[in-house]
């Protein structure tokens, strides 16, 4: 089961011919992903990595039968082929693209609130996000396959590498994931934290979940609320940002803390207040899970 | 990237926002006497520093005459300033605006800023102004308004005459501001700003509407359409921050000695903060970037040798796509380009990670390797005292 990603999902990957697009389409074939088409205009009838390019999203999914859009599209375009992936029917938009300008996005999230309550179903995760993986079916996104494993843990990031360091020391100790969610580093995403908490809960394979947050915004005290309210799945979470001076940003868009809101102790504070194992060190987040979930998972 | 408030207000002007006049802006070197006052005064100066409390920090000074004026302006420019929002660092005021000094009647509280959670522009206002809004926001919340602007549509009228009744706009003024705030809104879009503010939006004896200073903070991320702001020099980037960010690093200069240089971001502030829990400091953070090849890290051991503070470096590598054995060589190659004096930690994970240690045990490198994030941390925290 896992959320999002499964053995069926085909993928249609905007952007495939260029630079980016192209490692990355290559590497997710690679690790076992069903790549199906790919959407550049204007080179629609071609072929690359020997999958059919279209110029349009709709043919992707008519004449290949795609149902997940995987974006690697330069930012000035990247909102519009969010919303052509999602016009065309793909169930899942996932965005890699870094630094689309925030206004696009609230345009583009605007669009889709309109588009889903007239009754069309789609879930974008990012953009400027590592992707999605539910390791052994399906990798869409730019993560290293190899550091995942499949298992009962399902994790969930604002951040590339430090999930991947997350990610390594769960594998590492044995500890394997249902699906992997980068949720990206921008302050207007798709899937948000308490999204992907939902779907956590529900998903019968996940049985515990990992979150690793950041400074910034408030994504991390609204999990909080939902984990103490609707959760009864352990969770277990690291807030990157504890020493970072107020008023810079922190490389992600997202990471700032303004105004005295988006702090590291009002966040550890509200987690924890919520039953979350809070870790302070990084380097401790395999063995706390694994200390205190992992023996039961491994029966 | 912040405005300053005259940058600010130019934008203001092109809105048609109601601005007191503007008699320039003076910079270091310039001669007062260069500074062309007309009407009849008094005039007022005000630093052009990008935090808040320049008043209390002598930053808006009022003069009488024209010579008054002009030494003020003289006095003001290179002085060094510490206010409220410096937090404790000196600023030193490189320009200052004169404009028309007036008497106040109401002050105000007006911006525009992106709210996260509902995903667009949010006009937040209150009749209390000149005041820190955060403090109100905590005091008396029931002081502030918040109206949300369509994406799309812009601000509507019924909502602009809303916030007009709410802050209790004199009927002289009342078309002026809802004018006001639906520009300023349409302004937002347009600018792809991330925070639009006047603080105070006054009233004036006389019975003007006017935006007294301007805030503006706009999105790095959508500079390729703005070409004008692109343009301009980010004043609050130090020159060593401006470099890095030309040759695609993301550098901030910190106060601590140990040097770092780490792909990603989440990881590169995760690793400040495990070098905190070691018992150090970093003097940095620096994010090589995903693509990190030999020239990037050669790039960003030279901006981290330039903070004479750095007495040791740090080097936190997860390889994923990026494989630690062309890391390694990377490292080296760039020890060869550039001279390293200090201690050197270098901590790698991931893809190929037996062969990336291979090439630096082999090297000859002075370096020490550490094998988990915690353990490269202390040892950098050990090798920097």
């Amino acid at each position: 089961m896992a959320i999002l990603l499964d053995k069926n999902t085909r993928l249609a990957v905007h952007g495939l011919t260029g630079a980016q697009g192209s490692f990355h389409a290559g590497q997710c074939m690679e690790y076992g992903s069903k790549v199906v088409a790919g959407v550049t205009p204007g080179k629609g009838g071609t072929a690359h990595l020997g999958v059919p390019v279209f110029n349009t999203a709709k043919e992707a999914v008519r004449e290949a039968g795609a149902n997940a859009a995987l974006i690697f599209v330069p930012p000035p375009f990247a909102a519009d082929s969010i919303l052509e992936a999602a016009a065309a029917g793909m169930g899942t938009v996932i965005c890699i693209t870094e630094g689309i300008p925030v206004c696009d996005m609230v345009r583009v999230k605007h669009t889709l609130k309109a588009w889903k309550a007239a009754g069309m179903k789609v879930t974008l995760v990012g953009p400027n996000c590592p992707g999605v993986i539910t390791p052994e079916e399906c990798k869409a996104g730019i993560m290293p396959g190899y550091i995942h494993k499949k298992g009962p843990v399902g994790v969930v990031s604002r951040s590339g590498t430090l999930t991947y360091e997350a990610v390594w020391q769960l594998t590492s100790l044995g500890l394997g994931q249902s699906t992997v969610v980068g949720i990206g580093g921008d302050p207007v995403q798709g899937l948000n934290f308490v999204d992907t908490l939902e779907l956590f809960q529900a998903d019968p394979e996940t049985k515990a979940v990992v979150m690793i947050g950041e400074i910034g915004g408030a994504a991390e005290e609204d999990a909080a609320r939902f984990i103490k309210d609707k959760m009864n799945k352990p969770v277990f979470s690291f807030v990157a940002g504890k020493t970072a001076p107020p008023g810079r940003r922190m490389g992600h868009a997202g990471a700032i803390v303004e105004g005295g809101a988006g702090t590291h102790a009002g966040k550890v504070e509200a987690l924890a207040a919520a039953g979350v194992t809070v870790v302070e060190n990084l380097s401790d987040m395999g063995r706390t899970v694994a200390e205190k979930f992992g023996a039961a998972a491994r029966k | 990237m912040k405005l300053l408030e005259y940058e600010g207000k130019e934008i203001f002007a092109r809105y048609g926002l109601p601005l007191l006049e503007r008699y320039g802006v003076l910079r270091l070197g310039d001669d007062p006497a260069s500074l062309k006052l007309t009407g009849k005064g008094p005039w007022v100066v005000k630093a052009q520093v990008l935090a808040g409390g320049r008043g209390k920090a002598g930053g808006v000074k009022v003069g009488r005459t024209e010579e008054e004026t002009r030494g003020l302006a003289a006095a003001m420019l290179g002085m060094k300033m510490v206010t409220i929002q410096t937090q404790g660092k000196a600023l030193t005021v490189e320009e200052v605006l004169v404009e028309q000094a007036c008497e106040l009647e109401r002050e105000m509280y007006l911006s525009v800023v992106l709210d996260r959670k509902e995903a667009c522009p949010m006009i937040i206002a209150s009749a209390e102004g000149g005041m820190s809004i955060e403090e109100l926001a905590h005091t008396r919340p029931e002081l502030i308004l918040k109206v949300p602007v369509d994406p799309h549509a812009g601000l509507r009228d019924y909502q602009a005459r809303e916030l007009a009744y709410g802050l209790k706009i004199p009927k002289a003024n009342f078309c002026a501001f809802t004018e006001l705030v639906k520009n300023l809104a349409r302004m937002f879009m347009e600018l792809d700003a991330g925070l639009v503010e006047i603080n105070p939006l006054a009233i004036t004896r006389d019975g003007r509407l006017v935006a007294v200073d301007s805030k503006i903070v706009t999105d790095d991320n959508a500079l390729f359409r703005h070409k004008d702001m692109a343009a301009k020099p980010d004043h609050e980037a130090t020159p060593v921050e401006r470099e890095a960010r030309e040759i695609g690093i993301n550098y901030i200069g910190l106060d601590g000695n140990i040097g770092c240089m780490v792909n990603g971001a989440g990881l590169a502030m995760a690793t400040l903060d495990t070098v905190k829990l070691a018992g150090g400091d970093a003097a940095n953070f620096l994010d090589v970037g995903g693509g990190a090849n030999v020239d990037q890290i050669t790039r960003a051991f030279q901006i981290i040798l330039k903070d004479p503070k750095v007495k040791a470096v740090m080097v936190n590598i997860f390889g994923g796509i990026m494989k630690c054995d062309n890391i390694a060589s990377g490292i080296v190659e760039a020890s060869k380009r550039v001279s390293i004096k200090v201690p050197l930690v270098v901590r790698l994970e991931g893809t190929n990670v037996k062969e990336g240690k291979d090439i630096l045990a082999r090297s000859g490198l002075k370096l020490e390797q550490a094998d988990s994030l915690w353990e490269a941390a202390r040892k950098a925290v050990a090798a920097a005292k």
